[in-house]
């Protein structure tokens, strides 16, 4: 099919997802952006969120971390420290992880270092949350 | 010489210790063996992330970040990275060695020396003579990259708020089963990127970025420190048990030798004890026929 385009979802522990897709939706630094095939040539930073894809008409899930993605015209590279699929989300933990990164953040201040790293947790914590309750 | 009841009792305990260091050797061997899948799995994310970050730096005429800060060495940082568990040859007690030796040099230059222990092996031998500030042990049976992020939220921060000046990573690098190579290297301030590197310098040509090149990297070099230290876990994990496998292949065949020795000296103890009682009865003997 012409319109289709090759994604590969790479985490340091495994090839996440390869295989030919209609469209993906990536959360980047700057706003979250759609990628289908025929795109110009770009390179985006990741970031914390939620990331899908259509394949075959059915729309796929992922919670990721920070990474990087690289579009090119018929492929999309995605690296990221981590991505888990909306089923395999334990929400209990992630609850539990929100609630440990929200008394965290209210201990700090802005000027505090590990306020980015409390920031940075509670927001993995509430993308994984949200994306496993739109499965 | 040992009765022949002695001698059998020792067989039997050697032959325990046979079975446990030939299980011991087997769960090593499949421990190693998904450690080196992990590492396998590693690798393509380690090789696009290079290439990117490497062809990035190329792109971006001054980096400035935090963490490429050089400023004069006079506190430094030490992680080292040992196992959990012990039984596997001489991998901890060199790593130990090295980074004993690398702490004194340092000292005797009067430098002030921190430790962060990952394993609780170098826990453990360093508890009483290094200053350990961190320490993460326990952790090495099942991780992920989430323990590499973890050290590394350890360092990053307090090196960028200048708690210290630099950071060595001291782990065993892997070269096979039977060898791993005690190896320091600096982390901090990062060695500059992209200067050895075999890359395309056209390859990001056409790119547009999103944010900027450099904020980019800036983004990236964090991520940089991860793959450095998962790295270094993955070969310390494989090494480990590499080393485990071939320690505990050797006790067994030890165990081996030492139980045909004794059964050789028990049999020769046995014989020894029908010869005597043969011995006695033919005497016996003798002396009813005399009487």
């Amino acid at each position: 099919m012409a319109d289709e385009l090759m994604l590969e979802i790479v985490s340091p522990e495994k090839m996440v997802f390869s295989g030919k897709i209609e469209e993906v939706t990536i959360p980047g630094t700057e706003g979250e952006f759609g990628v289908l095939r025929g795109h110009e040539a770009f390179l985006s930073s990741v970031d914390i969120g939620e990331l899908n894809f259509l394949k075959e008409g059915k729309k796929t899930l992922y919670a990721v971390n920070t990474g990087y993605a690289e579009v090119t015209s018929d492929k999309v590279t995605v690296l990221i420290e981590t991505a888990e699929r909306s089923d395999h989300i334990d929400k209990e933990r992630a609850l539990k992880a929100k609630d440990n990164a929200e008394t965290r953040l209210s201990q700090l201040t802005k000027e505090d270092v590990e306020y980015e790293l409390a920031r940075a947790a509670l927001a993995r914590a509430i993308a994984r949350i949200s994306v496993a309750e739109k499965q | 010489m040992a009765s022949l009841k002695d001698i059998k009792r020792k067989v039997t305990a050697v032959q325990k210790t046979k079975q446990i260091t030939r299980a011991m050797n087997m769960v090593a061997a499949s421990k190693f063996k998904s450690a080196q899948m992990k590492m396998d799995n590693f690798r393509p994310y380690a090789s696009k992330f290079m290439d990117v970050l490497n062809s990035l730096a190329l792109r971006v005429e001054t980096m400035s970040h935090p963490l490429l800060a050089i400023r004069d060495p006079r506190r430094i940082r030490v992680i080292c990275m040992t196992s959990d568990r012990g039984l596997c040859g001489g991998f901890n007690t060199n790593l130990i060695k090295a980074t004993e030796r690398f702490i004194k040099e340092k000292i005797k230059d009067g430098k002030e020396v921190s430790l962060i222990a990952v394993g609780r092996k170098g826990r453990d031998f360093f508890r009483k003579k290094a200053n350990i500030i961190a320490q993460k042990t326990d952790v090495l049976s099942k991780f992920d990259m989430t323990l590499a992020v973890s050290v590394a939220d350890e360092v990053i921060p307090s090196f960028v708020k200048e708690e210290y000046d630099e950071l060595y990573l001291i782990y065993n690098q892997f070269m096979n089963v039977s060898v791993q190579k005690p190896t320091i290297v600096r982390l901090f301030p990062l060695p500059s990127i992209g200067q050895d590197a075999d890359v395309d310098p056209d390859r990001f040509l056409d790119y547009a970025y999103e944010p900027s090149a450099e904020a980019l990297l800036e983004r990236l070099l964090p991520m940089y420190v991860h793959v450095l230290v998962y790295r270094a876990l993955l070969e310390t994990s494989a090494g480990e048990n590499g080393a485990r496998m071939a320690a505990m292949d050797n006790a067994t065949s030890n165990c081996e030798e030492l139980i045909s020795s004794l059964t050789l000296k028990m049999n020769k103890a046995r014989q020894a004890a029908i010869t005597a009682e043969l011995m006695d009865i033919v005497g016996g003997t003798e002396a009813l026929a005399k009487g």
